[in-house]
């Protein structure tokens, strides 16, 4: 299933990272997971959060460069190789990966997240390989 | 040395005789020539016979670079396309470059000018000059070079863009006067220093020009290189470097009176001035024979002293340029219009048509830096989607440019919105502020 994340475009400048968490802070935002992309000009702030559309209006209200961007949460056994399984079957249909990230580790279970060239196939080939994707409230419980 | 001592050192009432009636002379000619000058006389109700001296030029219209744009590409030549022997050009203020003309004649005038400034800034043909101004459309490269050859100096066509075989060369060769542009020089000069090459320089002039620069940059290159610094100015509307030169004594530079005839007038009223008023520029060529122009607004901002100078040469000088009245920035010796820049944005559908323009000086080095914000729709939450597209905004400025910009993509709404008259650039080099001081 395709869930959504939130990305905010972040200029490279003292405190501005801050000033985005004090946003979510003051919402009641919690952060699930986060990946921070950088480069010497910007960054890319993605996010899990438990309510993403809600979120992204709070914080365009409040001047940030946010919006929703399609993933997978993929859920795969918390054990060595199970992640390059899943990444070789994509590979295998020619699907590129854009960036991943680990959301969260839960006894024998373990979760990413995952952007992909083409998310629709993506997730139909993990699905023939016998991974799971989660949808929104199965991250939120997970 | 002088070179053309006859001209150079002409009294001050000779010099006007030969300028009245070399003015009288090019209206004349324009009106016979020039369909847009014959149409602008005539709009003012004026013959060429009413102009009887340098005292009646004020009757006559201005010329500006949007003439130029409007007549574009040759509308403005006096002569049948025939006996243009060259093209350069320059930017315009939109998309138009402004494009200027020389017969085989005034290129001899050109290099004679050139010839002059190099002298006074102690050239001779025992010298190995390098010139290390662009080559091409842009007068500089061969405007230098003419004039050096002119002179009888061995030329060395540098051009731009190589620094490491420009100092080899200057190294090897024993080079003993450059001719590039003051932030250029002195960038080489720090390269010198940190490998402790300067002791092994036979340089001893500097011909410095195509950008505004300070009397503290002069001096921190003659402190640096142990030479002596001069700056040189010109216009390619007008002619090219060469119009104008500071000689020994550095006290405003000597313009070629006797070709091109400067007024400075009231940057409001646009009424002459008396001298030692600053003003803008305005020059009358009165010798050009492809592209004449009459009372042409350099928009630069300076002042006129007609005394004697101490060298002996005669010819009036003008200050160093507080200013422009017009938006034009000088980013390397290349023109920048911030229209153009924002012509070039338009044509890229990602962005939103807000932009800041940044220019500063790093390590000697003019650097410029534009700043966009990408439509809401076009944001990407890939690294790699947001870097192709800053390379293609360079790619796209380059192209309208010729230089080479940072670009910096901001978050929306964070870029001067127009309220009136919005601010599009930021120059934190601070060079005109710095001449008005002095």
């Amino acid at each position: 299933m395709i869930s959504k994340q939130l990305s905010i475009f972040i200029e490279n400048r003292q405190g501005r990272l801050g000033e985005v968490l004090g946003v979510l802070k003051n919402n009641n935002v919690n952060i699930l997971s986060l990946s921070l992309a950088d480069t010497t000009e910007f960054g890319l702030l993605r996010l899990i959060v438990s309510n993403p559309a809600l979120t992204a209006e709070k914080l365009v209200k409040e001047g940030f460069s946010a919006m929703l961007t399609d993933i997978l949460v993929v859920s795969i056994e918390h054990k060595s190789g199970s992640l390059q399984g899943a990444l070789n079957a994509l590979s295998d249909s020619g699907i590129n990966v854009e960036y991943m990230y680990g959301l969260s580790v839960h006894g024998e279970k373990a979760t990413v997240v995952l952007k992909a060239s083409d998310l629709k196939k993506a997730d139909e080939i993990l699905a023939e390989n016998g991974y799971s994707t989660l949808s929104a409230e199965e991250i939120v419980e997970f | 040395m002088i070179w053309n001592e006859n001209k150079e050192c002409m009294s001050r009432d000779e010099m006007t005789a030969l300028q009245s009636s070399r003015l009288v002379k090019i209206v004349d000619y324009v009106y016979h020539n020039v369909e847009f000058y014959r149409k602008k006389m005539q709009k003012l109700d004026l013959m060429p016979s009413d102009i009887k001296g340098v005292e009646d030029i004020a009757k006559l219209p201005f010329t500006t670079k949007d003439d130029l744009r409007d007549n574009y590409p040759f509308g403005l030549f006096a002569v049948p396309k025939s006996q243009i022997v060259r093209v350069h050009a320059s930017s315009g203020t939109t998309g138009k470059a402004t494009v200027v003309g020389y017969t085989r004649r005034d290129l001899d005038v050109w290099a004679e000018c050139v010839a002059r400034c190099f002298t006074m800034a102690g050239v001779s043909r025992e010298d190995i000059i390098q010139v290390g101004y662009g080559y091409g459309l842009f007068t500089g490269g061969l405007g230098a070079h003419y004039g050096a050859e002119k002179i009888g100096a061995m030329v060395v066509p540098m051009s731009t863009g190589n620094s490491k075989k420009l100092i080899a060369m200057m190294l090897d060769f024993g080079v003993s006067a450059i001719a590039c542009t003051p932030s250029y020089l002195l960038h080489i000069a720090e390269i010198l220093e940190k490998e402790n090459k300067i002791g092994e320089l036979k340089l001893k002039t500097a011909i410095c020009g195509a950008e505004p620069w300070t009397e503290k940059m002069r001096l921190e290159i003659e402190n640096k290189l142990h030479i002596s610094a001069h700056d040189i100015y010109g216009l390619s509307e007008v002619m090219g470097p060469g119009v104008a030169c500071d000689c020994s004594f550095h006290k405003g530079l000597h313009v070629c009176e006797d070709h091109f005839y400067p007024e400075i007038v009231s940057s409001d009223t646009l009424k002459p001035v008396p001298d030692g008023t600053t003003g803008e520029l305005v020059f009358t060529t009165l010798t050009k024979e492809g592209l004449p122009l009459i009372r042409y607004r350099t928009k630069d901002l300076t002042s006129l002293d007609r005394s004697v100078c101490e060298c002996g040469r005669t010819s009036a000088r003008i200050s160093r340029f507080k200013g422009r009245v017009d938006d034009m920035l000088i980013i390397r010796g290349v023109n920048v219009f911030p229209s153009q820049v924002e012509a070039a944005l338009l044509e890229v559908e990602e962005l939103s048509p807000h932009y800041m323009i940044i220019v500063d000086r790093i390590n000697n080095l003019d650097t410029l830096e534009i700043q966009v914000e990408l439509k809401d729709a076009y944001f990407s939450d890939e690294i790699r989607g947001l870097e192709t597209l800053t390379k293609k905004v360079g790619h796209v400025i380059n192209q309208n440019l010729g230089l080479n910009a940072k670009i910096k993509i901001v978050e929306p709404q964070t870029l001067n919105r127009s309220d009136g008259k919005s601010v599009h650039v930021i120059d934190n080099r601070k060079i005109y502020q710095e001449n008005q001081g002095v």
